[in-house]
């Protein structure tokens, strides 16, 4: 999608020596692995570029690789304050699943979707998506409900989700509490076997990589410090490392995008809280897929390497410190436990914090500024990550062409004004 | 090349300190008994059996290890416990020993000594940090199954395969004047300090005596007494005061703001028989007003080719292990360090009996007293020098050593071989800064003794001792002293500065040399593996490897090699690949900066920190007065938010369908009785009472009169429904407000809200009622004979008690308020009382209608009457999408009054939209067939997705009454639909449902059956 497949095999040939493969593998051991290039050069700016995206995370790296695959805008930028994939693309959990309710989110959420399922071949990096399947388990009559109402929508959006029994469960989860006189019995199920799990900062870096080699300049410790307007219009960026002009600028950061928006007198319609998130130790792989519990309340998967990874709500207040509460994971463990009785011989690993801005209706921003060429892509909430290529490839189309395609345009700020919010609140489960 | 020529470890218990010699203990370590003591740790007992291989690392199965001595211990990872009481992963430095303990290696197959898995040793060179992000991608679809592959080999112990954890996990809230963590030489003063001075002190040690490296050394003397004696003496006198609270085995793992700490105790981990009545662990979550880190400092490994075989330890551990538990690590030694400190481990495991055949440093100058005691005991040294390389199969055999430059970069001449059982290793010492960067304490560097150390503090806190950088003891008790003076004044205590302990220690240069990584003479990438990161086996070639290929932020390191990232935390291997890492960017260390601190300071149960809000006490079961009844009558139930309410009552042999079918046809034909306890009832009292509800309900209140009701619906500021209910008025200043069961919390947080924030000037109070009252709802045209048979003072012809009015008297005695409101459409009575009648009206309400044939209806046949009524539930026909107008109920919405919540929203171009989805009714062809809930419409039933759906079924049920099906459905545009036909598209494939769109009301519409 992002070009042809001749395109990207003269490529290849041309980089022999940059390509990924096992057989580069083999040549560089005989090598002792001294001859790896950069996997992204370490950039200084330039006095201008055609286009500069604020905010290195993975939705702003895919916007640039997407800027200049398919746009074919190479001379341009993404400046981030710290290091790449530093917010909240290596803080997630890293679920990704299409299964949403309303048309909107299940048409951007299924884009990316599809772009995920080639995109360890585009970026000719191993970004390890794993399709483990992704299921939300009910535990009431009403929950059943919300449930039948989802998988009826999503089936008829053409986009896959099975209806799981609490004995069907039992088989594809064999460590899920299934006793029926618990505090929520497990009453039923939905999967997605098409969502799974990446590996969050291959995300980041893969896509870095990818666009570095199509001449983008990746900048890293460069903070922005205003937005330089002439009129009505955008024409630079204010940094640490000096004022950098461009005409189109792209703001992509979570956790700081109320601030960012400020620069440019844009009061954004948002919220800034911690979402914690945590693993174990790691063991023997002992869950295949990925839960999700509403009334329980957390979300679990096993990584790779055998952590069990947890998540579930934000913490109850507004902050932009990536740290949150004890009692969230107190809470979150209790509610593990209780799902999976094993996990409380395992111990807590690490834990973590990340800032999550959400919108009043739990639908992101991807939209035009009242300043002409700023644009934001924000908001995405707690559920960013598994939306990362969709999102970057919208953005792009709306950078480059300075108005939305149908995916993105019911994510435009407008909406606040206008009323047409896409609620993701009441029916969508955790939103995650 | 004499491999394992003197590999005799022995216990010699006199001068243990930790151990008690005479109670011998037995446990199994992969299937074969041996004999330790009490007091050990599993590595210490394991080390007195001269088990020396414990397991395998994580990626290349390579043979390991004892290590280290405490928490820092990447290697010696074990599963301990049988049954539900399997843990996977434990330190074998951390276990202490109890007769009968249980533990197996891990990560290896079929056995320890003979692991397959150490094929990718052999591979190894294939894997360098981050292979797999560069292969495994042809063809795509084969990931699944590399993954899956990946996986099996990933991981380390086994959890438990019997899942239930029979043990008991607490919890303790508790607030101290002063918190010390860490018990040892400056710990234990801090602790002494600030008990004297009267405050009310927690003393937290991780171990189970006190002491820390005084129990270690044998040449420190405080007040005339060994180390130890000193720390057991002083330990034992604090235990005894009032004032303090001394906890053993205890871990202070967190560290948040407000000087909020949470420790771990270990309470029957050490125990062979745990007594029923004490938990496993103890959660305390601690508020301190001032808190003193006493946490010590860890000793750094040094990076060589193969200083990961097993006898390969941190120096400061072989003489951990021999001074606590009499064991001496091996017989034949050599100890290859940067620094003085060092020196003297090796002497005491050297005049123990361990013969040290050499002394390596990477120095040309150490102290001249370290020198002559060297010479003295008859040990060579190397000066300027390294082990360039270890080897060994499944134990160190012999190391090469060599001159190096003066900078330490590269070998300055040919290497010596030396044989050896042991190679003890120091490469400086790391303060544990764990705590005081976690509560986001600053860090600085050190350049006299290269490590971090605390700079500025955030909270309430000082670290004194070794976690501060000072090392020498007379330097840490000083430090404790003055931070205890400190914390007491800060907390406005007398404090009155106690005589220092007399300390006789030996004067020592911690000053190491700064040196990441021994050299090995052969270019980068090639020679034997130097780790940094054991457990994860992350080689200094590995980080080199990264840097070259661009991942230059500490943060990108970490994670694109996973140092630091193991069991272990990087405890020993953060500052090393820092080292490094500063080197290949021609950086400083402290310009490459540290990864963020967090909790937990070491893995810590997840059991422990669930504690007790599991299985009944995860969520509170709410019920009803009427409870018991329900139950007697063999009803089912169903979960509502945190209530269990009756689902339906099935009588002998009914199906659930036959059961509320007959539920529903005695609520219209003779009199069904609900529990409609549940619902949220808010008590509204203030003079402004009328105007607040006024704003927050769609419609006008003002004129409401005394002992009227009105049905009200409460928008959010997005102009969405968010709840409903009657609310009645009792008097000029006083209402009570009903809400949906689910609802009633969030209504009442919302009107909190509003009330405090943006409303402050109203004069209004709210109180939550919901469990004040209890209620039967009696409905049907037998309602108002039964309740006269009840009997009642209050009249109940429809003339003196109107539909929508409330009268306050009697009910068979009880006193009770009447609502005559009605979700069904029949005659109704919503009788309330007080909930500790709710039982009494209930029992006297099914005596007395039972002539009449009354019937008790659950929540199920409730649902059925008002969808046969098309009466919505807020949560079901609503989803917080839906406007009053989209739910045809647009004559509840004011346009007269000035402002409601909601009523700008409202006006929004969007809310105006002829396509919005509105509130229908259906009725299916087939009058039989009902539609599942949840279904989407669409006018092409052929079309393939994407589908255009037109919107979803809300409600849907038989109805008994009618002989045919009724819906709901939200639908794009419903209103203006009437009689057009829409089709169902059905999951299991079977024929769509096709249906007509009708008004919402099927029974009754005109309403005449409320009178009865």
């Amino acid at each position: 999608m992002a070009e042809s497949n001749i395109d990207r095999g003269v490529r290849a040939l041309r980089d022999r020596k940059k390509h990924y493969s096992i057989f580069s593998l083999a040549r560089q051991a005989r090598n002792y692995h001294q001859g790896w290039q950069q996997a992204w050069r370490h950039a200084e700016p330039k006095a201008e570029y055609d286009a500069i995206i604020i905010g290195g995370g993975g939705h702003g790296l895919a916007t640039a690789y997407y800027l200049a695959s398919v746009h074919n805008m190479t001379n341009i930028a993404v400046i981030e304050k710290g290091w790449l994939g530093g917010g909240n693309t290596g803080r997630n959990t890293t679920i990704i699943r299409s299964n949403y309710l309303w048309d909107e989110s299940a048409s951007i959420y299924e884009h990316a979707m599809k772009l995920w399922e080639g995109l360890a071949q585009d970026l000719n990096f191993n970004i390890m998506f794993s399709q483990r399947g992704v299921l939300t388990i009910a535990h009431s009559e009403h929950e059943l409900k919300e449930m039948s109402r989802r998988v009826h929508a999503i089936r008829l959006n053409g986009i896959d989700s099975d209806i799981l029994s609490p004995e069907e469960i039992k088989k594809f989860v064999p460590i899920m509490n299934m006793d029926q006189n618990i505090r929520y019995p497990v009453m039923g199920g939905f999967l997605q076997k098409r969502g799974g799990t990446a590996r969050h900062d291959a995300v980041a870096w893969g896509y870095a990589r990818a666009a570095d080699d199509m001449g983008v300049d990746i900048i890293q410790n460069c903070e922005v410090t205003g937005l330089r307007r002439q009129g009505r219009r955008i024409v630079g960026v204010e940094t640490t490392k000096g004022l950098i002009k461009s005409r189109k600028v792209g703001c992509v950061v979570a956790g700081h995008s109320s601030i960012l928006a400020d620069m440019a007198g844009i009061r954004m319609p948002i919220a800034s809280r911690p979402l914690q998130a945590l693993v174990s130790e790691p063991i023997k792989p002992i869950l295949d897929t990925v839960i999700m519990s509403n009334a329980v309340h957390m979300y679990i998967s096993q990584s790779d390497k055998g952590e069990m990874v947890l998540g579930a709500g934000v913490d109850k207040y507004n902050s932009y410190a990536q740290r949150g509460s004890f009692p969230v994971p107190e809470h979150m463990l209790a509610a593990a436990v209780e799902l999976f009785p094993v996990l409380s011989r395992l111990r807590m690993l690490r834990h973590w914090g990340g800032i999550v801005d959400t919108c009043p209706d739990a639908s992101p921003i991807i939209s035009r500024t009242d300043i002409d060429g700023l644009y934001f892509n924000c908001g995405w909430g707690t559920g960013g990550f598994k939306a990362t290529p969709g999102s970057g490839h919208v953005f792009a189309d709306l950078i480059a062409n300075d108005r939305p395609n149908d995916i993105a345009a019911p994510y435009a700020l407008s909406r606040f004004e206008t009323g047409l919010l896409i609620d993701e609140h009441g029916a969508a489960g955790v939103a995650h | 090349m004499a491999r394992k020529t003197n590999i005799r470890a022995n216990r010699n218990s006199h001068q243990a300190v930790s151990i008690d010699s005479h109670a011998p203990i037995s446990f199994t370590f992969d299937g074969r008994t041996y004999q330790g003591c009490r007091g050990d740790t599993l590595a210490s007992a394991l080390l007195a059996n001269n088990v020396h291989l414990t397991g395998r690392s994580f990626k290349y199965h390579r043979p390991r290890g004892i290590m280290a001595a405490g928490a820092e211990e990447p290697n010696a990872l074990v599963g301990i416990g049988v049954g539900g009481r399997i843990e996977p992963n434990i330190k074998a430095t951390q276990i202490e020993l109890y007769d009968g303990l249980v533990a197996v290696s891990q990560n290896r197959f079929p056995s320890l000594k003979l692991d397959m898995g150490e094929i990718n040793s052999v591979f190894s060179r294939f894997f360098p940090a981050g292979f797999y992000y560069k292969t495994f991608m042809w063809p795509a679809s084969f990931w699944m199954g590399y993954e899956h592959i990946i996986r099996r080999a990933a991981g380390l112990g086994k959890a438990s395969d019997t899942h239930q954890d029979p043990d008991r996990y607490e919890k303790r809230h508790a607030h101290f004047d002063i918190v010390v963590v860490g018990g040892g030489l400056a710990g234990l003063n801090a602790a002494l300090q600030a008990a004297n001075s009267g405050q009310r002190v927690l003393l937290a040690e991780d171990q189970h005596q006190c002491g820390g490296w005084l129990r270690s050394c044998d040449d420190i003397a405080i007040d005339g007494m060994a180390g130890h004696e000193w720390a057991d003496k002083t330990a034992l006198h604090l235990a005894e005061m009032e004032n303090v609270t001394l906890l053993p085995r205890t871990t202070c793992f967190g560290y948040g703001d407000h000087n909020f700490l949470t420790l771990a105790e270990r309470v029957t981990d050490h125990l062979a028989e745990k007594p029923a009545h004490l938990p496993r662990m103890r959660l305390w979550k601690v508020r301190a007003r001032q808190v003193i880190l006493a946490t010590g400092a860890i000793e750094r490994p040094l990076v060589f080719a193969g200083n990961d075989l097993p006898g390969v330890m941190l120096a400061s551990a072989a003489q951990t292990y021999l001074n606590q538990y009499g064991v001496l690590a091996g017989g034949r030694g050599i100890l290859t360090t940067n620094n003085d400190a060092a020196w003297h481990s090796a002497f005491a495991l050297h005049e123990a009996g361990c013969l040290i055949t050499a002394i390596v440093d990477t120095r040309e100058n150490p102290a001249p007293a370290v020198l002559k005691q060297a010479a003295a005991l008859g040990i060579q040294t190397r000066l300027g020098a390294g082990i360039i390389a270890a080897h060994g199969r499944l134990h160190i055999a012999r190391v090469e050593i060599a001159p190096l430059t003066k900078t330490g970069d590269a070998l300055a001449g040919e290497a010596e071989h030396f044989d050896c059982d042991l190679v003890l290793m120091s490469g400086g010492m790391n303060p544990v800064v764990h705590l005081h960067s976690q509560s986001r304490g600053k860090l600085k560097w050190d350049e006299r003794t290269y490590c971090f150390r605390p700079s500025t503090s955030h909270e309430a806190t000082q670290s004194v001792g070794a976690c501060n950088g000072s090392f020498e003891p007379s330097r840490g008790i000083k430090e404790a002293n003055a931070a205890a003076l400190k914390a007491v004044k800060a907390n406005g205590g007398a404090a009155e500065a106690l005589d220092l302990p007399d300390i006789i220690a030996r004067k020592i240069n911690y000053t190491p040399m700064p040196i990441w990584q021994i050299p090995s003479g052969l270019p980068a990438g090639q020679g034997g593996k130097a780790f940094v990161d054991f457990q994860n086996d992350v080689t200094a070639s590995d980080i080199q490897l990264a840097v070259r290929e661009g991942y230059h932020s500490v943060e990108h390191v970490k994670r694109y090699t996973t140092t630091g990232m193991a069991t272990d935390q990087g405890k020993t291997s953060n500052i090393n690949a820092l080292g490094i890492l500063a080197r290949e960017r021609n950086a400083e260390i402290p310009a490459v900066g540290t990864t963020t601190f967090r909790m937990p300071y070491t893995p810590t149960s997840i059991g422990m920190i669930a504690g007790r809000d599991i299985g009944g006490l995860f969520d509170p079961v709410r019920v009803t007065p009427m409870d018991k009844w329900h139950r007697e009558a063999g009803a089912k139930f169903e979960h509502v938010g945190q209530w269990m309410r009756a689902w339906y009552y099935p009588q002998k042999g009914e199906s659930m369908e036959e059961a509320v079918h007959r539920e529903v046809r005695a609520a219209r034909q003779t009199a069904g009785l609900l529990d409609a306890s549940t619902l949220g009832k808010i008590d509204i009292k203030g003079p402004d009472a009328a105007e607040f509800l006024n704003r927050i309900y769609t419609n006008s209140w003002l004129k409401l009169g005394v002992g009227n009701c009105r049905y009200g619906l409460m928008c959010k500021d997005d102009g969405m429904v968010m709840d409903d209910g009657v609310t009645t008025r009792l008097a000029d200043d006083h209402f009570h407000m009903t809400t949906t069961t689910g609802g009633a919390a969030g209504v009442l947080d919302w009107l909190e809200e509003w009330q405090q924030t943006e409303w402050p000037e109203l004069k209004v109070y709210l109180t939550s009622v919901t469990e004040q009252w209890a209620v039967a709802t009696l409905s049907g045209p037998a309602a108002q004979e039964i309740l006269n048979a009840a009997g009642t003072d209050i009249p109940l012809n429809n003339e003196g008690f109107r539909f929508m009015s409330m009268r306050e008297g009697h009910v068979s005695g009880l006193p009770a308020r009447i609502y005559r409101i009605s979700f069904t459409g029949e005659l109704s009575y919503e009788i309330n009382v007080p909930a500790r009648y709710g039982m009494a009206l209930w029992t006297t309400l099914m005596r007395a209608g039972k002539t009449f044939g009354i019937t008790p209806y659950g929540t199920e046949a409730m649902h059925v009457l008002r969808g046969e009524k098309g009466f919505i539930i807020v949560g079901q026909e609503t989803d917080g999408t839906v406007t009053p107008h989209d739910l045809g109920m647009s004559w509840i919405v004011s346009d007269k009054k000035p402002d409601f919540i909601g009523k700008r929203a409202l006006a929004r171009q969007a809310m105006q939209a002829s396509d919005r989805k509105q509130l229908v009714g259906l009725k299916t062809k087939d009058p039989k067939q009902v539609i599942p809930e949840g279904a989407h419409a669409t006018l092409d039933p052929d079309q393939p997705p994407p589908v255009d759906m037109l919107g979803h079924v809300t409600s849907s049920y038989f109805s008994p009454n009618l002989g045919h099906s009724v819906a709901m459905a939200l639908l794009r545009a419903g209103h203006t639909r009437m009689g057009q036909t829409v089709y169902f598209p059905m999951l299991d494939g079977s024929p769509p449902i096709e249906a007509t769109i009708t008004d919402t009301r099927f029974y009754d519409p005109k309403g005449e059956r409320l009178n009865g």
